[in-house]
Formats: C-alpha cells, sequence, structure tokens
C-alpha cells in the first residue's frame, strides 16, 4: 500500500489519497493520469493491467487499486 | 439555401422524432433539438447584435449544441470555449475577439466572472425555456447572407497569442455537401463523437448529421481511459461510424482492446489531425477488414479538410498513408519557393483554393495576410488560396503524401529532415506504441520520445537500420505515457518545454 500511495502521489501530487474516495467521478483521475499510473502499477509490481482491468470501479480510491494489483499478484 | 438553420429545420421536418444529439445524460431529438435553438436563438436577440462574437463556456454536451445553432439563430457567431480552459488563456482568447456576450452552465458562471468579463452571462437552462419569437427570428434570417460568420475556431499560435479562425455559413455548407457525398451520411448513421465543440474536426460530425438526420452521440471523454466502457457504450447506442484523432484509434489498439470485446456496428471509421501510424491501423483492419477507412487531411482554415484517402490497399507496419486528393469542390496545388508549381515528384508547399476556406483571422490583418494570398498561378483576376504550411508531394499513384510542416522541417548537419519520417521509422520497432520527434535548435539535436515496452537500445538499433546516419536521434527518452493535449492529439508543445525533465 505504501508503494501504491508513492505512485500514486508522483501522478497527482497534493491529493490525500488515503482519504479521497472517488477519484475518478471527482476528476481527480483524468484520462491521462489513468494510463500513467497503470504504466507505473505495472512496472512497479510487475503485474498486467489488462483493458478488462480498466474500469472505473477499480479506479475510485488507493483501496480499490491496491485491491486490483493484489487480485493481478495472485 | 443560405443559413446552417435551414438546413437544422428541413432535417427536423423529415425526422421530427429521431434522435439527433445524444450525451451520457439525455438526448434531443429533431423536433426538441430545433425548437430549444430558437429559444436560445430568441433570447439572444435581446443584444440586438449583428455578426457579432459570442463565447459558448460549457461542457461538451447536447445544450451545448444546442446554443451553437441558438447562436447562429440570433444572427451572430459563437466560439466554444474549452471548460477546463486555464482562466488566463480564456482572457487571452476574449482579448483577441471580444465576446457580446458568454452562455455558460450554473456550475461554470464564476469562472467567467473571474475572468474579469463585462458582457452579458447567460445560463443556458435559463435561456432555453424563452418562449421563441418567430418574427424577430425571421427578420434576422431575411437579412442575413451566407457569407456571414458561424463560428470563429481558436488554434494555439505559435507565438502563445491565439489564433481564431472565422468560418462562415457559406464554408459549412459546401464542407459538409461534400462530407456527406462521400462518406454516404444518412439518416441510418450514428456518429461517436470524440473531438470536441472547440476542434475543427467536429465540424464534420455535427453539420453532416444535422443535414441528413443522422444521429451524434458524445462519447465521454474519461472511457477514452476505460476502453471497455468505451465498446460497450458504442455498443449500447449502435455507433456505427466514428471520425477520431489517431491517438483515440491507437489507445485501442495499443492495449490489444478487441481481444476482449468489439463494437458490434461499427461500419465507418475515418480519422484526421495527426499521422496515423499503419501499424495501429493495420491492429484495426485485422479484426475488421470490411469496415471503411478514410484518412483525411486539412487545416482549420479549410473548414475541416481539403484532401482525403480512402484506403483501398495494403501497406506495410511503418508505411506512410497518402493523403490522397482534393475533395470535390475544393482544390489544391503544389507550389515550390519560387511560386511555381512543383514537378510530379518534387515537394513543395501545399496550397488550398475554393468554398472551404475561411475568411481569414478574427482581428488579425497580419496573420491573415501572410498566408491568405492572392493565387500566384493567377494573375488574371483576384482569387485568395490558402498556404497550409504542409510540405506534400505526389506518389507513384498520383496521390499526395504528406511529407511534414513547414516549421518542423530542420536543417541539421546541413541535411533537410523531416522529423516525421523518423517518426514512421521509430513506429514500426516492435514495442514502441507512440513516439514523437523534436528538435531541439539551442542544443542542434534530435530528440525521440516514445512510450513502449521495448528498451532505448532496441530502438536506437532499428533506428540506425532504417534511416540515414544523419537523422539518427541524439537522444532517446522512454516514458511511461505519451502527454495529449485537450484535442487529444500528442501535446508537442509541452513535450519541447519539458524533454529536458522528463
Amino acid at each position: 500500500m505504501e508503494d501504491l500511495l508513492k505512485i500514486l502521489e508522483e501522478v497527482k501530487p497534493g491529493v490525500d489519497f488515503t482519504k479521497a474516495d472517488n477519484l475518478i467521478e471527482s476528476g481527480i483521475l483524468d484520462s491521462l493520469s489513468i494510463i500513467t499510473l497503470v504504466a507505473k502499477i505495472s512496472d512497479e509490481f510487475d503485474v498486467e493491467i489488462t483493458p478488462i482491468d480498466l474500469v472505473p470501479e477499480n479506479f475510485k480510491s488507493a483501496e480499490t487499486i491496491y485491491a486490483l494489483i493484489q487480485r493481478l499478484e495472485d | 439555401m443560405k443559413s446552417i438553420t435551414e438546413f437544422l429545420e428541413q432535417t427536423a421536418e423529415r425526422y421530427p422524432d429521431k434522435s439527433a444529439f445524444t450525451d451520457e445524460k439525455t438526448s434531443a431529438d429533431y423536433k426538441t433539438f430545433t425548437q430549444k435553438a430558437q429559444q436560445i436563438g430568441t433570447a439572444l436577440t435581446s443584444l440586438n447584435k449583428r455578426n457579432a462574437p459570442v463565447a459558448i463556456y460549457m461542457n461538451k454536451s447536447v445544450a451545448c449544441a444546442e446554443s451553437m445553432f441558438g447562436v447562429a439563430y440570433s444572427g451572430n457567431f459563437y466560439i466554444v470555449v474549452d471548460s477546463k480552459m486555464p482562466l488566463e488563456r480564456i482572457k487571452s482568447t476574449f482579448g483577441v475577439v471580444n465576446p457580446v456576450a458568454v452562455i455558460t452552465e450554473k456550475e461554470l458562471a464564476d469562472n467567467i466572472k473571474q475572468t474579469g468579463f463585462e458582457g452579458s452571462v447567460f445560463i443556458c437552462d435559463e435561456i432555453s425555456e424563452t418562449p421563441v419569437d418567430k418574427e424577430k427570428l425571421k427578420a434576422i434570417r431575411d437579412k442575413m447572407i451566407d457569407t456571414d460568420p458561424l463560428y470563429c475556431l481558436f488554434t494555439s499560435g505559435s507565438t502563445g497569442v491565439p489564433k481564431g479562425t472565422v468560418i462562415s455559413h457559406k464554408n459549412v455548407i459546401a464542407y459538409s455537401e461534400w462530407v456527406v457525398e462521400t462518406f454516404d451520411i444518412n439518416s441510418e448513421t450514428v456518429f461517436g463523437s470524440q473531438t470536441p465543440f472547440y476542434f475543427s474536426m467536429s465540424v464534420t460530425d455535427v453539420f453532416s448529421t444535422i443535414r441528413t438526420g443522422a444521429e451524434l452521440v458524445i462519447i465521454p471523454k474519461q472511457y477514452f481511459s476505460f476502453p471497455v466502457k468505451l465498446i460497450e457504450f458504442m455498443n449500447n447506442h449502435k455507433v456505427n461510424t466514428v471520425y477520431w484523432v489517431p491517438s483515440a484509434l491507437c489507445i485501442v489498439a495499443n492495449l490489444n482492446l478487441f481481444k476482449y470485446t468489439k463494437p458490434e456496428y461499427l461500419k465507418k471509421v475515418l480519422f484526421a489531425g495527426e499521422v496515423m501510424p499503419t501499424k495501429q491501423l493495420n491492429y484495426w483492419i485485422s479484426y475488421f477488414p470490411d469496415v471503411f477507412y478514410a484518412n483525411l487531411f486539412g487545416p482549420t482554415e479549410t473548414t475541416d479538410i481539403c484532401t482525403y484517402y480512402v484506403v483501398n490497399r495494403k501497406f506495410e507496419d511503418g508505411e506512410s498513408l497518402p493523403i490522397g486528393n482534393a475533395c470535390n469542390n475544393c482544390d489544391v496545388m503544389v507550389v515550390n519557393d519560387e511560386g511555381k508549381e512543383c514537378k510530379p515528384d518534387e515537394e513543395g508547399e501545399l496550397y488550398v483554393r475554393g468554398s472551404f476556406l475561411a475568411a481569414g483571422y478574427y482581428n488579425n490583418p497580419e496573420k491573415t495576410n501572410a498566408v491568405f494570398v492572392q493565387n500566384p498561378l493567377n494573375s488574371a483576376y483576384p482569387e485568395t488560396v490558402y498556404k497550409t504550411g504542409d510540405i506534400v508531394k505526389y506518389n507513384e499513384y498520383g496521390e499526395l503524401i504528406y511529407c511534414g510542416r513547414k516549421d518542423f522541417q530542420i536543417k541539421h548537419m546541413g541535411y533537410r529532415i523531416e522529423l516525421g519520417e523518423i517518426e514512421a521509422a521509430a513506429g514500426i520497432t516492435d514495442g514502441v506504441q507512440v513516439n514523437a520527434c523534436l528538435y531541439d535548435v539551442n542544443s542542434d539535436k534530435i530528440i525521440l520520445i516514445y512510450q513502449g515496452t521495448t528498451e532505448k537500445d532496441a530502438v536506437l538499433e532499428s533506428l540506425k537500420k532504417r534511416v540515414p546516419e544523419y537523422m539518427v536521434p541524439s537522444e532517446i527518452i522512454k516514458i511511461p505515457s505519451m502527454p495529449y493535449n485537450s484535442n487529444g492529439k500528442i501535446d508537442r508543445v509541452w513535450l519541447k518545454n519539458n524533454f529536458k525533465t522528463l
């Protein structure tokens, strides 16, 4: 989780990602930052995020993103 | 017919109950859409202005489209302003065009105040309830002529001051006629609209729609980051025609999306705005060999497009796609530095003449006169041509090939180099998904920036095999993801200013 928060902070500085729970609807994560985020997560965690995983529900909050990574690591 | 609103009314009479414009939340049939536009138009008559600029500061929505036609009904012309645009840039746009009024949404009205704008501010939801005053609208139409402006579209001037191209009803009528006949746009067409209303490509979707009774479905921008949703949305709305920037088509190809889900109704794929890499085009063709593909080419100054190429043969990955030949009722010529027509295989600048040509730039005679000039091949009578700044030449099939921008053409170690050629070569390298090539004047260096799965050394090796030594970039930068501007194109300005920090 620590590593993920660090990545999120890099992609979008100045947001409290431990609290934010509507990253998509609020516009905090726009199209560009999601693509950047996905690339960084794939690199850092060595997981393959396919289009199937690219849905708003998986990117609502740091928690849901983390859950996705754990699912992909298994 | 002289006004674009007459075309709208004609279609509304034929297909009153058919969907005209649809967004994520709502949809308007032709009868409702036309009525809303007339209501907004009536409200704007209180301005008592003719051929004056009215800014539309709204999110891309059905209501935004209604406002565009509303402004046309009022006898004025519109400027759609990006709702995400930095306030400073809005100020500089307003500085050039000085709008008499702004139409906006409740939630955005505060931003307009912050720019210090002092004219009338209308809230779209409120003025679209105004009862239609048929007589007033008729009086306005009786007076208008087809060369009156319909909209003004701002492009980023390389100097930092935005340039506003003024497009008339006549331009749009001539241009959309070509679109409709060439791509067989009809009442069965459902556009999946990707491009913003402040970008010239949207003109093709919007006006061919209202001429024919087609439907324009606005695709929410965020679906391009959630491509499975994108396809689901397209299928729900039975989208059969798309006219997108290549970057949007490439997102789909680079994610290998069709392995997971496919658009079910797709018949036509048109693209323009930047070079379409053949590797990604071939991906689309491999999944949808029977779909109609066309490469469109042109600047805002020719309404949207001046030449086009219907893909009718196979292209190897990395081979460049022709931009084809002139549109019907539009003429192009290739002119060399001496102002003479080029020989068949000689490179030269593309000039355009005909009814698609804008009148010029708003409040900017200097820039206008620099590029809207007397036809150098005709000294007998006044005839304006537009110098596109694009370098082109004819191939062995008599089709035009795009070689690059006049201002992208660089001199490096004494050689004249097209950066586009390096990009095309880098693009075929396995594992390179998108790339952009820059030239840094200060250091006299060619820099290649790419996104992909392969390492820099492999890209360099591949380039050495494909381009001459003097074209091999002196620096290669791999980035996790390519930046895109608000139109969805690769953001070259940002790359140029920031490549040192990458």
